[in-house]
């Protein structure tokens, strides 16, 4: 079982406390109107899915209830880090055995 | 395969269901968190898992960093009620009664870390007694409180709890029958 560090309660727990909620720093657009439909599936559904480190969504669902982000790695599984929502990104690019792809931008760039 | 009693006297852990208490959820913010710790009679603690405890019996626990459950005597959760109801023209924040919501049951006796361990994937050793954690038991949400080294006090969703309950009785059984 991975653990997973929550930054709200500063304890390391087991990942069953925690639920997904897909990928972080996914802004949604100032003015959906002005985009056309290509750009609005692009927000709504085209995801960055990099072999590499992945800032993620994740919420301690079963804990302080907070949503929170994480960087982990989608080749090792390993977490690299976690941070509280409305932080910026650590910007770890990628650890050792697990090279960065070079589909390794976010969605939202 | 050989049927084991599962009401064996000698039970190393015992399980029972508690009387009813007041439960109150509140959401505040950081602005708001001293207000209200003086409208309840007792400093709200700010690290998750901490409670405080107040006079008449009252206890705060910090679920989230803007989340507590109040707890007091069943008869006590009026005046609480009505403290608050004051509070909301002064602070804004958010006073729920959830007494309903959840049963008690308490599991004490030497080995009731062990049947804790069935359900729950935390490492509770490293709970310290006096502290409580809102957690998991086996796919319920559940306030888990260590009153002391060897009880514990879960607070299990109304519907959730004949659910639990029979797990706990399996995992008490399996106890007293040494597996």
């Amino acid at each position: 079982m991975l653990l997973i560090h929550c930054p709200y309660c500063d304890e390391t727990l087991p990942e069953a406390e925690f639920a997904y909620a897909g990928e972080a720093h996914v802004d949604r657009p100032a003015d959906p109107m002005a985009l056309s439909d290509d750009e609005w599936a692009a927000f709504l559904f085209i995801r960055s899915n990099p072999k590499g480190v992945h800032a993620e969504r994740w919420r301690h669902v079963h804990g302080c209830a907070r949503f929170f982000n994480a960087e982990r790695d989608t080749v090792t599984d390993a977490f690299v880090s976690t941070y509280r929502a409305g932080e910026p990104r650590p910007g770890t690019k990628c650890s050792a055995g697990a090279p960065a792809g070079d589909d390794m931008k976010v969605a939202a760039e | 395969m050989t049927m084991h009693d599962t009401r064996m006297p000698d039970a190393t852990v015992t399980i029972e269901d508690l009387a009813p208490d007041a439960r109150f959820s509140l959401r505040v913010g950081a602005d708001g968190r001293a207000a209200a710790s003086e409208t309840l009679g007792l400093d709200l603690p700010v690290r998750v898992g901490d409670v405080a405890r107040g006079a008449e019996e009252r206890t705060a626990l910090c679920l989230g960093p803007d989340e507590w459950l109040i707890t007091a005597p069943a008869e006590a959760g009026g005046a609480i009620a009505r403290a608050f109801a004051d509070l909301y023209d002064r602070t804004p924040h958010s006073l729920v009664d959830v007494s309903d919501r959840e049963v008690t049951v308490r599991v004490t006796g030497p080995e009731a870390l062990t049947l804790m361990t069935i359900g729950c994937p935390r490492d509770l050793a490293r709970l310290a007694p006096g502290r409580a954690v809102r957690t998991v038991f086996d796919g319920a949400t559940v306030i888990l409180w260590r009153d002391a080294e060897d009880t514990f006090r879960m607070d299990v969703w109304r519907s959730f709890a004949p659910f639990v309950r029979d797990l706990l009785e399996i995992g008490r059984a399996e106890i007293a029958a040494g597996l």
